[in-house]
């Protein structure tokens, strides 16, 4: 049973920002505590929708817990007028936040297997979540490995979380970029043409992936080149959001509304949609 | 088998290979060994050989005016370097460069097409290899044109 939010679900709360993190371009991370009360718990793979007053509300997924302070940790780019005003925030100022919504990582079915995270530009977010987890739980899992694809090695989200990720070989985390010059020591190149190179048991694997949905596609027929069955794929699916509680149809994806139904949704229970352009 | 032809049948090109044509390609092939930094290639020169990844990483790349390097592809162990010893004029396009040490076959292009004209069998059993690689490789490639990671995904 996934987390959800007490009370009425309409209602946001209100939350303070506690730190900014300008990442890079326009990327930030806002750390934000509840003015009163403690935060609802989340499972790894949620959304929150987060209200800048006067201007609207965007989902945004869940991207950390502030350890020991009680907050959400969320992490946006500025691409529309609510984004943009969310990005644009400081330290103290308030924001409104309804959730934590939706479905998350199987990290639970994910135990005693292998687990392969792809993962794509802001696709790392909803997944750093679900990397903590299985880091806190590291004897619960076998082989994790991480396969993230960024633009350039200056759009590198979270960098210092992959030296301890990486520390005692926990998790063998491999970075791909789209550009670089020749300093960069690293792979060049799209992150589904890493799958092959990755060391894990196909068949006792658990993929989730995460990140713009033609980088899925390729790197979900890349997981299933290398033997990964359709159910053991699990995708994190984006669509405008509204209502975040399946009422306003505003994400619906077929028979399903994201909001409700995902974001992480089982690959072979969408695969016939995954091709469908109209949806 | 001698310890070229092990090596061959290690490499997930030739994992499969019928024994017969891997002793065949064997006869044209060496083991090689990069320094991190050592170039396999220079663009303008002979595509004289192709190259299969045992351990390693090598970057692809292009020069711009001024002698700066464009970094476009890294290929990496288990991967084949090298398309142009298989179309004429066989002359390299790029820069390729071990960006870690890295060990490799080296396959001498000259000694494997003219097997090839000689035993059509040998020369499709290894394009039926050859090919869906390159053809994951373009397909790479144009997902990595398309700047996927500058909309929204959060």
């Amino acid at each position: 049973m996934m987390p959800t939010m007490d009370g009425d679900a309409w209602r946001p709360s209100v939350y303070r920002v506690a730190r900014v993190v300008r990442e890079f371009e326009e990327v930030v991370t806002l750390t934000l505590r509840p003015e009163g009360g403690n935060r609802p718990a989340f499972m790894p793979g949620q959304f929150n929708m987060l209200y800048a007053f006067g201007v609207g509300e965007a989902a945004i997924s869940i991207c950390g817990e502030d350890e020991g302070q009680g907050g959400f940790v969320h992490t946006i780019r500025r691409v529309g007028a609510v984004s943009h005003a969310l990005a644009s925030v400081s330290e103290g100022d308030a924001v409104g936040l309804r959730g934590p919504f939706g479905k998350g990582w199987p990290l639970s079915e994910a135990e005693r297997g292998d687990i392969v995270f792809v993962a794509g530009g802001l696709g790392l977010a909803p997944l750093r979540p679900a990397i903590e987890h299985v880091l806190q739980h590291r004897s619960h899992y076998r082989r994790v490995t991480l396969l993230f694809g960024t633009r350039n090695p200056h759009t590198m989200l979270f960098e210092s979380d992959f030296g301890r990720w990486r520390r005692g070989a926990e998790v063998d985390a491999v970075v791909t970029v789209d550009q670089a010059d020749a300093a960069w020591r690293g792979s060049v190149g799209a992150v589904p043409a890493l799958v092959p190179r990755a060391t894990f048991d196909p068949k006792e694997t658990m993929a989730m992936v995460c990140g713009p949905e033609v980088m899925m596609r390729f790197a979900v027929a890349s997981l299933r080149d290398a033997g990964v069955p359709a159910e053991s794929i699990h995708v994190s699916m984006e669509r405008n959001m509204k209502c975040a509680i399946g009422l306003c149809g505003r994400c619906q994806y077929g028979q399903d509304f994201i909001c409700r139904d995902g974001p992480v949704m089982r690959y072979d229970r969408v695969a016939s949609r995954f091709s469908i352009r109209e949806i | 088998m001698n310890t070229i032809e092990a090596s061959l049948r290690d490499h997930p090109l030739f994992a499969d290979l019928e024994d017969a044509m891997l002793r065949q390609v064997a006869r044209c092939a060496r083991t090689r060994h990069f320094d991190a930094g050592q170039y396999l290639f220079r663009e303008g020169g002979p595509a004289d050989a192709f190259f299969l990844v045992r351990q390693g990483l090598v970057a692809l790349e292009a020069h711009a005016p001024g002698g700066v390097a464009i970094l476009f592809s890294t290929l990496g162990t288990g991967e084949i370097v090298g398309a142009s010893w298989l179309v004429p004029p066989y002359r390299w396009m790029f820069d390729a460069r071990a960006s870690t040490a890295t060990h490799v076959i080296s396959v001498d292009a000259a000694c494997l097409r003219s097997q090839f004209e000689t035993d059509h069998d040998l020369g499709y059993a290894l394009m039926t290899r050859f090919l869906p690689a390159f053809v994951k490789r373009l397909h790479a490639t144009r997902l990595q044109m398309f700047d996927l990671y500058g909309g929204p995904t959060s």
